[in-house]
């Protein structure tokens, strides 16, 4: 379902990446968990402590991160492989790092050139809140809050000029 | 007829899922082979013939293209048609893995719909 309009990767002002993103990132969960996410008003980032970051190279740099609670990345294991969510394992980081993986390729195919021109690197997934994401001073970032099964997911992209 | 079938990705979470897909598009498999990379996926074809292979692009040691440009070279993998699941939509990978002897092409996220759809017809062809 890559479904989403193109957009120039040359648009300047990013104007409308964050709707497809969202877009991007309701298709993978719709697809691959049959699972729909809702809009969040608020949600709880208290317990985020688990982020998945995919880089991007090329037309476009910059960091793709999902990041989530522990109970929400087992709950996304539990439907990626169909198993009850007593019996997901160690296959956790696998699982969000796939999920993020998606979201990155299924959003730069949605922009005209950055199908071509903009390369993916494997995902890292990093476990607790401790820590601070630096990236250039000329980056921009854009944010998209949903709801998975009532559990805050937040999806940041990091973009260097 | 059941088949033998083959899946590479560095995901186990992804072979899974595959595996999965292709159970709920009705394909009988009597066995399957798991392969993280290219060469792991070589390794297993020393060993076993099978019916299909599907197999990702983006790996590491080595890369699906990389991984099906060696295929012809193997005795138990010939004629086997592949099917490459991928997150990149790259046209130009899309070409290459087609010109280097790939049967279909599918992008990630799919349905296991899709994976039917690409799946059966190059089956079909086969058995």
């Amino acid at each position: 379902m890559n479904t989403g309009t193109a957009t120039q990767a040359s648009q300047g002002s990013h104007e409308n990446w964050a709707a497809l993103l969202e877009l991007a990132t309701r298709e993978v969960f719709e697809l691959m968990l049959s699972c729909p996410l809702t809009a969040p008003a608020t949600g709880d980032e208290s317990s985020q402590n688990v982020t998945a970051m995919v880089g991007l190279a090329g037309q476009l740099c910059g960091v793709l991160s999902v990041r989530c609670s522990g109970q929400a990345a087992a709950l996304m294991t539990s439907k990626m492989l169909g198993v009850a969510l007593d019996k997901v394992g160690p296959e956790v980081a696998d699982a969000l790092g796939e999920v993020c993986n998606m979201v990155a390729g299924n959003f730069k195919n949605k922009i005209a050139g950055l199908a071509e021109g903009c390369m993916l690197s494997p995902p890292t997934v990093i476990t607790g809140s401790d820590y601070s994401l630096r990236s250039q001073p000329d980056s921009t970032a854009l944010e998209v809050r949903l709801l998975f099964e009532g559990l805050l997911i937040v999806i940041s992209l990091q973009v260097h000029s | 007829m059941p088949i033998r079938a083959l899946i590479v990705d560095d995901s186990s979470v992804m072979r899974k899922i595959v595996e999965r897909s292709l159970a709920q598009a009705g394909i009988e498999m009597s066995q399957v082979f798991q392969a993280g990379n290219g060469a792991e996926a070589l390794a297993v074809l020393k060993e076993n013939r099978v019916d299909l292979i599907l197999c990702d692009i983006n790996m590491p040691v080595m890369d699906g293209l990389e991984f099906i440009k060696q295929l012809p070279g193997v005795e138990n993998a010939k004629n086997v048609p592949v099917v490459m699941i991928t997150t990149e939509g790259s046209e130009a990978q899309v070409v290459q893995a087609l010109s280097r002897g790939a049967s279909g092409y599918i992008r990630k996220p799919f349905t296991p719909e899709q994976v039917k759809e690409q799946v059966i017809p190059v089956l079909t062809g086969k058995l």
